[in-house]
């Protein structure tokens, strides 16, 4: 059984002229527990909404979602939020770092709401991610490629089955991209969490290797150009 | 709970200077609340029921409360005199414990010069049970001699001791400049505090004021001649404490000096000062409505500060959703930033009603020698931070809707 399933999940959004407009339409997509998916697809593409869909962050218009055998995207918003603060890991293209908390209070912030805080944990990731002397700073006082790294360890504290990564080398000097993405899927396998890494950086879909085009998963995209 | 606490607390230090301004301003709010509420209820108490240890007060025709404001706290002017025959008239009855002359005409630098008899330290009670002590060796004054005794705040302020002597100045404001009396006054002893307005008296024999050069007295023409006896009825006195064999009979006297027209009898005194209070409890209610005014302000600035942030924190929401937590955790912890900072608003109430407490009952005690009991707990003081906080947290609901219905995934895009 995979860890994660969509079934002929859709997405509409109301436009300005009062029409539906379809973003989101994948008939079939799952995961493995402990995989690592590439999916590539150009800005725009609807990528973004379909990543929002899988954390239950945006209910579909129609289809499911099923984890683990059991249709999470049927569940009231409270349960999904419990869901995802228990299973998943989310690390966005721009970090979403909170700036009046230190570094190590950003990766606490992660377990707050699923496991509760466990500072040892957190400090443990951070110092697994070279941040041992950072723990105390704001992001502010932090360079960008630091701060992807507290990103990271956030995704990770609440020790997810699956981690979502939008875009995760976007903001990221082309020097430490990969250097990331390669700290990002360690650090997954290391954990035993299955990954969905969502990109357009050529670097980050060829260290996969074999990438899904999302332009084949989502038929929206084939019908006209939408906007995520 | 532990994540609401955690996400508090680290809003309030990031928005550390809109938080500070914000509880020192609700702050100032309940500290003025539980101020003019004790204030209000302690000064009512300190006036009316004070445990006055006589029963009344016999003048001049005219008004009762003036009567006690003049005689029973040292304040405002008399109304007039009554002749000395009424005086020992009153003293002789049957039903009159005690009868003790007031005159005035002078003072020393502001504070009020009293003549009156050797009573004053003997049999009078300012206080039900309380008569006057002396300080260390101190004594009264012999009532031959231009003696006196000075209150404890009198001796304090003007730096006066046993021993010490004064001359007093005319009138009962003291006019800088002006030329005080001939007659020289020793000092026999300074009084022990009694956290009355009898602390800022000077009191000296009643023939001082009668021989005071430059007083007239009724019936004479000129100033009496040194050593030579007043007439009875050139005597006048300002006022006559009385104390009663039994209260009521007060009721009687009053009968009796109403059917008269040369005088006035303020009796039973607490009941001339209610009246007075419920006359001006217009201004505490006035006072009453501007603090509660101010509270509302607080409550406004309070919604103000964190609503003006609400944009800046639309993403940290979206975030901290994203992160798992649910709409109402997100809305608790505005409501319970809004409540805390009211909290810690009312703690430092709790300091700024102390200041104006304190500042209050030391004005008061400089104006009228009438202690507070500022360790008294007033009801207000459990209540208005109880209010604070009610306030605070509806001032936060608004924002806290705001926060709830922040769209994520829009906001995150």
């Amino acid at each position: 059984m995979p860890l994660l399933e969509l079934r002929d999940v859709r997405r509409a959004f109301r436009a300005p002229d009062g029409d539906d407009q379809l973003i989101v339409d994948v008939p079939s997509f799952d995961v493995d527990a402990g995989e690592q998916v590439a999916i590539a697809g150009t800005s725009g593409s609807g990528k973004t909404t379909f990543l929002n869909i899988i954390a239950g962050l945006l209910a579909p218009t129609s289809g499911e979602v099923v984890w683990d055998g059991e249709v999470v995207s049927g569940l009231g918003e409270a349960k999904r939020d419990a869901w995802r603060a228990r299973e998943l890991g989310y690390v966005f293209q721009t970090f979403n770092l909170l700036g009046g908390y230190t570094a190590l209070e950003n990766v606490t912030l992660g377990m707050m709401f699923g496991p509760g805080p466990d500072r040892e944990f957190a400090s443990s990731l951070l110092e697994r991610l070279g941040l041992s002397d950072r723990m105390g700073h704001r992001p502010a006082q932090l360079s960008i490629g630091q701060q992807q790294r507290v990103a990271l360890a956030r995704a990770l504290a609440n020790r997810p089955r699956l981690v979502l990564a939008d875009e995760p080398t976007g903001n990221l000097d082309p020097r430490y991209a990969l250097e990331a993405l390669g700290l990002l899927r360690d650090l997954c396998r290391e954990q035993g969490a299955a990954l969905i890494c969502v990109s357009h950086d050529p670097r980050v879909l060829d260290d996969f290797g074999d990438a899904l085009d999302f332009a084949t998963l989502n038929r929206a995209m084939a019908q006209e150009p939408q906007g995520s | 709970m532990r994540s609401l606490l955690f996400i508090v607390a680290r809003s309030l230090r990031q928005h550390l200077l809109s938080t500070v301004i914000t509880v020192v301003s609700a702050g100032l709010a309940s500290g003025l609340v539980m101020s003019v509420f004790t204030v209000s209820e302690q000064s009512r108490t300190a006036f009316t029921g004070g445990d006055i240890g006589y029963d009344a007060v016999l003048g001049a025709k005219g008004s009762q409360l003036q009567l006690v404001l003049n005689t029973v706290f040292h304040l405002e002017t008399s109304p007039g005199n009554i002749p000395w025959s009424l005086y020992q008239e009153v003293k002789g009855r049957g039903d009159v414990r005690y009868a003790i002359p007031y005159a005035l005409g002078d003072n020393l630098y502001g504070y009020r010069i009293v003549g009156t008899t050797r009573e004053i330290f003997e049999v009078f009670e300012f206080q039900n049970g309380q008569k006057f002590r002396f300080q260390g060796d101190g004594q009264p004054f012999d009532e031959g001699y231009q003696e006196a005794v000075l209150g404890s705040v009198v001796a304090e302020k003007l730096g006066l001791k046993r021993g010490d002597t004064f001359r007093p100045y005319h009138g009962l404001q003291y006019m800088p400049g002006s030329a005080p009396h001939q007659e020289l006054y020793r000092i026999t002893g300074v009084l022990e505090p009694t956290n009355t307005a009898n602390d800022g008296v000077i009191w000296i024999p009643i023939e001082g004021i009668f021989r005071m050069d430059g007083h007239k007295l009724a019936g004479g023409t000129e100033e009496v001649e040194r050593g030579a006896a007043i007439p009875d009825e050139w005597k006048e006195v300002s006022a006559v404490m009385l104390k009663y064999s039994s209260p009521i009979r007060g009721k009687f006297m009053q009968d009796e000096i109403r059917r008269g027209d040369s005088a006035t009898l303020a009796w039973p005194i607490a009941s001339v000062l209610g009246t007075f209070f419920l006359k001006i409890g217009w201004i505490t209610k006035v006072l009453l409505y501007v603090a509660y005014l101010v509270v509302v302000v607080a409550g406004f600035g309070l919604l103000a500060s964190i609503y003006n942030t609400m944009n800046e924190r639309r993403r940290e929401f979206a975030i901290l959703r994203a992160l798992g937590a649910r709409k109402g955790t997100v809305f608790s912890a505005i409501v319970l930033e809004a409540s805390s900072i009211a909290l810690l608003g009312s703690l430092v109430g709790y300091l700024v009603y102390g200041g104006i407490l304190f500042g209050s009952a030391m004005i008061i005690r400089e104006q009228t020698g009438v202690v507070l009991d500022v360790t008294s707990v007033h009801p207000s003081l459990l209540w208005t931070p109880l209010g604070m906080v009610a306030v605070g947290a509806l001032a936060g609901v608004i924002p806290a809707i705001k926060a709830y219905s922040t769209d994520v995934a829009r906001t995150l895009a």
